[in-house]
């Protein structure tokens, strides 16, 4: 793993990632009890643990870089400026809801702001995220495509022939895996021939790769900001293998019982969130302005539950808009 | 440019058509560059477009239209190239799961305006892997657009209305029509997606093909003209959108329809359209409806036995005598 670098960000940015990780916590945990009361339906993905990743990395993007996430994607929806109200009416069959409803828990999007979609076939948007890059080249923009991934994404084809076609037209792209430890229930170390199942295949592709410490948003930041210069000055795509564990199971029918417990209690001490205070305390923050962020946050996650269930269910007539173009789902004359 | 092109001219002139109006346009995809694809259908485009506007890529039929997916998101308008329709297997996840899902599951955010073309369908001896007609595949995604087009004029018209649709058009162009001339299109060309084309008018039948099925349903209208039936032979050109006014009507005039399909019996686009019929035309019929599809076998080798399976000209007549006799 990279050693931990000195953070050279200010008290002040440090604070708002803070915020922005506590949001999306909570907003978790949220989830996670809506789905119990029967408000949320289907299933859901939590991203509890995986926090530092998100918002380390969307810290050290330009606003108008491309995001493709998975369906364990609400972090990442979240880091690129979705609210708690859009993401919790969404996953509560709201109108409101980021995608009206249309797309649920596993597709969140905000396309407003570069955050172009949540996945549910693994490895399918890695290709996606390599084209974006590759029109943004070819138009000149300056912009990077980022495609988060887990790691069990690392054993299907697509990721392979991402990385390759990425590697040979020298794509402004980042590779970013959250390698959480499970392919689903599985440890991802018994069904994969390599130690690190992305950053060990990047030599392969002739790729830089990193192992960072995903738990520390700081050193998320810090390698996103080399990958994302190395992108942009026409050197190429760059894996990044974020270490990181979920807080809950895969997903809702999954309470995780395959993990040793002391293998969750190591990595619960070191919490993405409160790595980070430790990083505010040493960069002088006050505590109670970490507290104040943390009670913003609870604030703004409890306002967005209730406007979410206040929320009117989709008309309808909208089963039947937006497969075309035009607004339109006519198939025949 | 010459009157009268060949089927594989006119979709390169009918790219090139289009990347001249729009620098937007861009080609990727197996052997399109510099070797003017395998096909020969991308010839001069790398040329006069260069290596910036056509891309040649691995063999990574995912890389290439999820890349294509990826790029139409984020403001360009990407023709990719499956060499033979038979791999659009290797990437269906992005044919049957992302690419016709992401505007509708996203509540219309993106927009995904791209055209994957590849070559379709048998009677030229490649066998099973390499001779499937697989139109009836797309058929089954809602939000795909799907062209088929059976002339060189509609291979440009097509592909300017493919290139220029701000949603995803799946663009059959059919092997064994390759080498087939006709007269080619004046400038500006624009054949409307989902607009049948009534290829010859008659009053006893109606015979509706698509793509190879088109010269073939000719033919045996040709040859039924001895026993003194009347055929009237629609070309659908695309299947979404399906142009069913356009079916409707002329089983209207003619009240019987023989659908003549080059993708297998099971499942193949003949049967939806027969349903409509059957729903909404039903008192317009004097006679069952029929199909003539390709055999529910994998297409074999031998041109003895791909003749077996493949709908042929003595098949429909056969089917339109029946039909008379009914």
């Amino acid at each position: 793993m990279t050693a931990v670098t000195e953070s050279t960000v200010d008290g002040a940015t440090l604070l708002r990632m803070f915020e922005q990780m506590a949001v999306i916590r909570r907003t978790e945990q949220a989830a996670y009890d809506l789905f119990l009361t029967g408000l949320v339906k289907g299933t859901t993905h939590l991203a509890a643990g995986h926090e530092a990743v998100a918002v380390g990395a969307s810290s050290a993007l330009r606003p108008d870089d491309y995001v493709f996430a998975t369906y364990r994607g609400h972090h990442h929806a979240m880091a690129r400026g979705a609210t708690a109200e859009e993401c919790l009416a969404e996953l509560m069959s709201k109108s409101t809801g980021l995608c009206a409803g249309k797309g649920g828990s596993m597709h969140l999007t905000k396309a407003s702001s570069g955050m172009l979609g949540s996945y549910a076939i693994v490895g399918a948007h890695l290709p996606m995220a390599a084209g974006a890059a590759w029109s943004a080249k070819l138009r000149g923009t300056g912009q990077v495509a980022v495609a988060f991934f887990g790691d069990g994404a690392t054993n299907i084809g697509a990721f392979h022939e991402a990385l390759n076609l990425a590697a040979v037209w020298a794509l402004p792209v980042l590779f970013i895996c959250e390698n959480n430890l499970y392919m689903e229930y599985t440890p991802i170390g018994s069904v994969t021939a390599a130690d690190h199942p992305a950053a060990d295949r990047a030599p392969g592709y002739r790729l830089p790769a990193e192992v960072i410490d995903g738990n520390d948003a700081v050193v998320v930041r810090d390698a996103v900001v080399r990958a994302a210069a190395r992108a942009r000055a026409g050197d190429g795509p760059t894996v990044l293998e974020a270490l990181t564990y979920r807080h809950f199971g895969h997903s809702r029918a999954d309470p995780a019982k395959y993990r040793p417990e002391e293998e969750v209690r190591q990595w619960l001490q070191r919490d993405p969130l409160d790595v980070l205070r430790a990083r505010l305390a040493t960069a002088g923050v006050p505590d109670r302005d970490v507290t104040a962020a943390d009670d913003r946050a609870a604030a703004e996650v409890t306002a967005a539950i209730e406007a979410a269930k206040a929320a009117p269910a989709p008309d309808p007539a909208e089963a039947f808009t937006d497969v075309w173009a035009d607004g339109g789902a006519a198939w025949r004359t | 440019m010459a009157d009268v092109i060949t089927y594989r001219e006119a979709v390169a002139e009918g790219i090139a058509r289009e990347m001249r109006r729009d620098p937007t346009v861009v080609c990727l995809g197996e052997d399109i560059g510099a070797a003017e694809g395998v096909f020969k259908t991308t010839v001069g485009l790398f040329k006069e477009f260069g290596p910036q506007r056509v891309w040649d890529t691995p063999i990574s039929e995912q890389a290439i239209v999820g890349a294509a997916m990826g790029a139409a998101m984020t403001g360009l308008r990407p023709v990719a190239e499956i060499m033979f329709s038979d791999f659009l297997a290797c990437c269906w996840d992005y044919l049957a799961n992302e690419i016709p899902k992401v505007r509708y599951m996203t509540g219309g955010q993106v927009t995904v305006p791209l055209v994957v073309r590849t070559a379709n369908g048998g009677g030229l001896g490649f066998g099973a892997q390499h001779s499937q007609a697989v139109e009836n595949w797309a058929l089954t995604i809602p939000g795909l657009k799907i062209a088929a087009p059976s002339t060189p004029a509609d291979v440009i018209g097509l592909l300017a209305a493919a290139i220029r649709s701000d949603d995803p058009v799946v663009f059959f162009e059919h092997k064994g029509l390759f080498a087939s001339k006709g007269p080619t299109a004046p400038d500006g060309h624009l054949v409307e997606l989902g607009r049948a084309a009534t290829v010859r008018s008659g009053q006893d039948v109606t015979l509706v093909a698509l793509a190879s099925t088109v010269p073939v349903a000719l033919s045996a209208a040709e040859r039924l003209t001895a026993d003194g039936i009347d055929a009237e032979v629609l070309d659908l050109r695309c299947l979404i959108p399906l142009d069913m006014a356009a079916v409707l009507a002329s089983v209207g005039r003619t009240s019987r329809l023989v659908l003549v399909e080059e993708n297998p019996y099971q499942g193949g686009w003949g049967a939806t359209v027969a349903a409509v019929v059957a729903d909404e035309g039903f008192e317009l019929l004097d006679a069952p409806i029929r199909r003539v599809a390709a055999a529910c076998v994998p297409l074999p080798f031998a041109d003895a036995l791909e003749q077996q399976v493949m709908p042929t000209v003595a098949k429909v007549t056969d089917a339109v005598r029946s039909l008379l006799a009914y």
